[in-house]
């Protein structure tokens, strides 16, 4: 595009500017033969105008493009390894497997046992290499998409009579121009690895039946619709029922546990950095000890400390039968958890709230002053709106964050105590939590995955909102 | 004059009760943290002991658990594989905080300085993805390695850990978008390429925020006990600190190992505690911005 534009007497009878489809029509329609025949055989236009390495690059990944659709790479020595192969994967998606486990009759100790003799296909592998097959074939089509423009941009060139760009030409833009596309590459196919398609597999797990019963080994699983949302959300069974209180539990906590952080930081920012305290450094240092030291352990060491005979009862002198046990009563092991993240969370937003603090222009106080403002106004009217300006995005991260604030609740309780009425869990389970055990300990991937979704819709839409209200979204370019 | 000395009197007021209310905040922060050091030299093993200040004092905890003066067997036989753990997170650690320092910076400057087709659409995707939880994910990402081989391997943590660290580019975009533009066009007009712009221009100036990406990327191999036990399974050997302290307070093993699991905290604390005051005023910078005045 930047050489269409950029140094042509010719203009370009391709229009860039429009979307990718007529883009793509539109140079069919005026290419010549070799960037049609570009479209199937990728590299070709490049090749024949003078872009070798271009051309070859192009034309070798779809030579193992081909070889992964149709005859299957295998990455691990391993016998048992997956095999990619596209074609097989692809199909795979939609049939989550077609053997299932062929069992016999066998005596065991005078008992008779159904042996599996056979294993069928596992359900969970075909799902999943289904997706990752989408995800290549998707990969792959951006790339051709790259082929057919390159292809036109070459002929384009020898229309105008130029040299079409030397790779040398290419490589040096990716350093300038196109900058973004060499910094995002990496990152991208990271993100794409270890995020998207974890993400799409367990979005598509909870409209399956992949249960404990059915999670591949034991039995095939299948697409089942929507019957799983139908379950967790209608009430009707016990995951309805247990879903509701825990996600009123959920708010509860992640509203207590951001606002009292964001408070208590903020106070405590204000507190140290008050005119007239000495050691400043060394105060922020005591506090910023807890966020130093590995949460895990900061939150290992609060169990210690409040647990049934711990640390605490030990200091209060409390025996076995009078132990205050916080963490093992409803209520009391609700505030214990929301208090234990405050203490962890506290100087982590004070640190913040630090940086920010001595970050507000001096010159506005001053003329505050001049103006005859009191301490109590500057304060509403300067400070706390700038800290609410710049802070807004770090505390919506806080509140998802708290939502799905796993190591807290699971350090501290595991969950518990238990309850009555609930499927497994217990008063401070968290939605995150309560899946950790769905997945992890029960088995139940495909409620876990509906659940998922369920908050991941309302996480989102919550951000979403807010972040496009917050004046650093809106503002973004004038703030620069 | 009146006024001034009232004035001055309220304010020593409340000097005073600041301080006090300082002391007070620093007890209730400080109190866990020196229980859990005490704890570390006690001789009396077991959770369950009711004393803070320990009756008689030992080093003995801290050389159990570096397994110093253990034979080979000795060594193979203990469950608790400390100075093995600690060299395994370490290793990870250092990997995967520069592939992540790369990442994140990337990510981070090409948002705030780079305008192409995507850039919305990215920006707002990258920021609802992390709003999944991910224990799903972690069983795909299972199956992913394992077709690759690399299931009981520090390979796969060291990818799992870096792998989508792109993500977090939130903080590090806030902190570049703070420099001002006009120093980059500047530079562009001299003849500057974008990418001499980024390492030659805007790195030097980003000292804090690197700091503060480098102290995420290398604090997040010690802090997972979660991603590693699904992959790691059964072998001790290849544990980082993190699944290994948990571990040795689970019910199985904490009459055994309490003390040494106090003693492992205090000697993952220190490296890290001093690695972050040292870096804290970075820290506070990075988060805050670049821009002065």
């Amino acid at each position: 595009m930047n050489e269409s534009t950029s140094s042509a007497s010719l203009p370009s009878k391709v229009d860039f500017d429009v979307n990718v489809f007529s883009v793509i029509a539109q140079i069919f329609q005026h290419g010549d033969i070799f960037t049609k025949a570009s479209f199937g055989i990728m590299g070709l236009s490049n090749l024949v105008r003078g872009q070798i390495i271009k051309g070859l690059l192009f034309l070798g990944s779809e030579i193992a493009f081909l070889v992964y659709l149709f005859s299957g790479i295998k990455f691990s020595s391993d016998t048992t390894a997956h095999e990619y192969c596209g074609v097989k994967d692809f199909k795979g998606l939609f049939t989550l497997g077609t053997k299932d486990n062929v069992y016999k009759e066998a005596l065991e100790n005078g008992i008779t046992v159904q042996q599996k003799v056979v294993a069928g296909d596992d359900s969970s592998l075909f799902l999943l290499f289904g997706v990752v097959s989408l995800i290549i074939i998707c990969g792959f089509v951006i790339l051709w998409k790259a082929n057919v423009k390159s292809a036109y941009l070459a002929q384009y060139a020898v229309e105008r009579g130029r040299k079409p760009t030397t790779i040398f030409k290419d490589l040096s833009d990716l350093f300038d121009s196109k900058l973004h596309n060499t910094l995002l590459l990496l990152p991208l196919v990271g993100i794409t690895a270890f995020t998207v398609t974890p993400l799409i597999y367990m979005i598509l797990a909870a409209f399956t039946n992949f249960d404990k019963t059915h999670n591949g080994v034991a039995a095939r699983f299948h697409w089942v619709g929507l019957k799983n949302f139908a379950e967790v959300l209608g009430g009707g069974a016990a995951y309805g029922n247990t879903f509701w209180r825990i996600l009123g539990w959920t708010f509860i906590w992640a509203i207590f546990a951001t606002f009292l952080c964001y408070l208590g930081g903020m106070l405590l920012a204000l507190l140290i950095n008050r005119k007239g305290i000495k050691y400043k450094a060394l105060w922020r240092t005591v506090f910023v000890m807890s966020v130093a030291i590995p949460q895990f352990v900061t939150l290992l060491t609060m169990r210690m400390f409040l647990q049934r005979n711990g640390i605490l009862d030990g200091l209060l002198g409390r025996s076995e039968n009078t132990s205050l046990d916080l963490l093992g009563k409803a209520l009391s092991a609700r505030i214990s958890v929301i208090i234990v993240n405050c203490w962890v969370g506290i100087p982590y937003t004070m640190l913040i709230m630090t940086g920010i603090l001595m970050n507000i222009p001096a010159d506005l106080y001053e003329s505050a002053k001049i103006d005859g403002a009191t301490k109590y106004v500057m304060f509403f009217k300067i400070t706390l709106p700038y800290m609410i300006f710049v802070t807004t995005p770090h505390l919506i991260q806080q509140f998802i964050g708290n939502i799905n604030n796993f190591n807290v609740i699971y350090l501290l309780t595991g969950g518990g105590p238990s309850l009555d009425m609930m499927y497994e869990a217990g008063s401070t389970d968290l939605l995150v939590t309560w899946l950790y055990k769905l997945t992890l300990d029960k088995g139940d991937y495909c409620f876990a995955s509906a659940i998922g979704i369920c908050i991941f819709i309302i996480s989102a839409t919550f951000s979403l909102i807010t972040y496009r209200r917050s004046g650093s979204y809106k503002n973004e370019e004038e703030f620069q | 004059m009146k006024i001034e000395r009232s004035m001055s009197s309220a304010r020593r007021t409340g000097d005073i009760f600041s301080y006090i209310g300082l002391v007070l905040l620093s007890i209730v922060w400080l109190l866990p943290i020196v229980s859990i050091i005490l704890q570390s030299f006690k001789v009396e093993n077991g959770a369950h002991y009711k004393n803070v200040w320990p009756k008689k004092w030992t080093l003995n905890n801290y050389k159990e658990l570096l397994r110093i003066g253990y034979s080979k067997e000795q060594k193979e036989a203990s469950y608790a594989k400390f100075d093995e753990w600690f060299l395994n997170t370490f290793f990870v650690a250092v990997l995967v905080c520069l592939i992540s320092t790369f990442f994140v910076l990337s990510v981070s400057y090409t948002m705030s300085r780079m305008r192409f087709k995507m850039r919305r659409t990215f920006m707002n995707v990258a920021l609802i993805l992390g709003m999944f939880p991910g224990f799903m994910s972690m069983i795909a990402i299972y199956m992913i390695l394992k077709s690759f081989g690399l299931t009981e391997t520090l390979t796969s943590l060291i990818l799992v850990y870096s792998g989508s660290t792109g993500l977090g580019f939130y903080v590090a975009k806030g902190f570049f978008d703070t420099i001002p533009k006009a120093i980059d066009e500047a530079a562009w007009i001299d003849g500057a390429t974008k990418w001499q712009v980024f390492t030659k221009i805007t790195m030097p100036l980003s000292k804090p925020i690197i700091v503060y990406t480098v102290l995420g990327g290398f604090s997040s191999a010690w802090m997972d006990f979660i991603f590693v036990n699904y992959v790691m399974g059964a072998r001790t050997d290849k544990y980082t600190v993190a699944l290994g302290l948990y571990k040795m307070i689970d019910s199985e093993h904490i009459g055994q190992y309490y003390n040494q699991f106090c003693a492992g905290a205090v000697l993952v604390s220190i490296p890290l505690g001093a690695l972050f005051v040292a870096m804290q005023k970075y820290y506070t910078e990075g988060l805050s911005g670049a821009v002065k005045g």
